[in-house]
């Protein structure tokens, strides 16, 4: 087998990325959408800390990627926040029917 | 639960890999490390590249499942795996604090919170959460769109790299690095955190009509 590298973990960051990607277009419901964007920020953690170990050395993907890890928490608290209330409003959370900008 | 020879022959087989799994890793990880057992020889297959394609094909295959599950409680499954895999693949680039934190910010809080939106957003009674997506051949067009790219991107380029670190703990730099380089972004997550807090609530309460 070849010996891992930095190309190895840089596809695995691109694969997680894609698949969040189609999983954030395609989703009918809103909890699925938010995986979504969870998994494209995971893809791109990956790749933060592979050329943090890799290329630059020292800690700084490393701090970044802990950023990422805090703001994507917060990001998916408030998400689902959003999400409840729409439940709230539109007694559904399929995204295709929150159309209205006021009830 | 019924007993059948099919079910026995699963679980016969899976005490079976389990048994393999622990002699593998001690005879092959954990006793050269503490000492007790000698080394083996190193052969063209290392664990640690073994390992690395396990749990790098497990992260993938996870987020394959929250792209294409029907069932919206199975891609939280998949999300789980996914995160997992890329946890552990931070192990393998010497990043043990940002691995750790992934465990517990991500998955314990994180994915939990996902579950609850999960199970609060859905009738109790339906069992099978439904989780159908709409246009899956256009979400097959972006992939094959974006992949590619990204993948060619990954193992064409020619990275510049430094000779590979040795793993070292990172804790002690990462405290160090909160608290004189990136301090000001350090306070401002904070900030941001509590208006996270706020909101949340602000957002998810039901509105008190007054009468």
């Amino acid at each position: 087998m070849v010996q891992v590298s930095l190309a190895h973990f840089l596809v695995v960051g691109a694969l997680l990325f894609s698949f969040g990607m189609v999983t954030v277009a395609t989703r009918r419901n809103a909890v699925g959408v938010l995986m979504g964007v969870e998994l494209i920020l995971n893809g791109a953690n990956v790749n933060f800390v592979a050329f943090n170990h890799y290329v630059v050395g020292g800690v700084s993907g490393q701090v970044f990627a802990l950023f990422v890890i805090v703001l994507a928490a917060a990001e998916a608290a408030v998400g689902l926040a959003i999400v409840l209330a729409i439940f709230q409003t539109f007694k559904t959370i399929d995204v295709r029917f929150a159309d209205l900008m006021r009830e | 639960m019924r007993f059948s020879l099919g079910r026995l022959v699963l679980w016969i087989l899976g005490a079976a890999a389990v048994l393999a799994f622990v002699v593998l890793m001690t005879t092959r990880a954990i006793g050269p490390a503490a000492g007790a057992v000698p080394p083996p020889e190193a052969g063209p297959v290392s664990l640690p590249d073994v390992l690395f394609y396990v749990l790098a094909a497990a992260a993938v295959a996870g987020a394959a499942g929250v792209a294409l599950s029907r069932n919206i409680l199975y891609s939280s499954v998949g999300l789980l795996t996914a995160l997992l895999g890329a946890g552990s693949l931070y192990v393998f680039l010497s990043a043990d604090f940002v691995a750790v934190t992934q465990l517990l910010v991500y998955i314990g809080g994180v994915l939990v919170l996902i579950l609850f939106a999960v199970m609060l957003t859905n009738r109790i009674t339906e069992v099978n959460v439904s989780n159908a997506s709409v246009g899956l051949f256009g979400g097959f067009l972006l992939f094959v769109a974006t992949a590619p790219v990204l993948l060619a991107v990954a193992l064409v380029t020619p990275w510049a790299k430094k000779p590979a670190a040795p793993l070292a703990a990172t804790t002690h730099a990462i405290g160090d690095a909160f608290l004189t380089k990136w301090l000001l972004p350090f306070e401002v997550a904070s900030i941001v955190l509590l208006a996270t807090l706020i909101g949340a609530v602000v957002i998810a309460r039901k509105e008190i009509k007054a009468d």
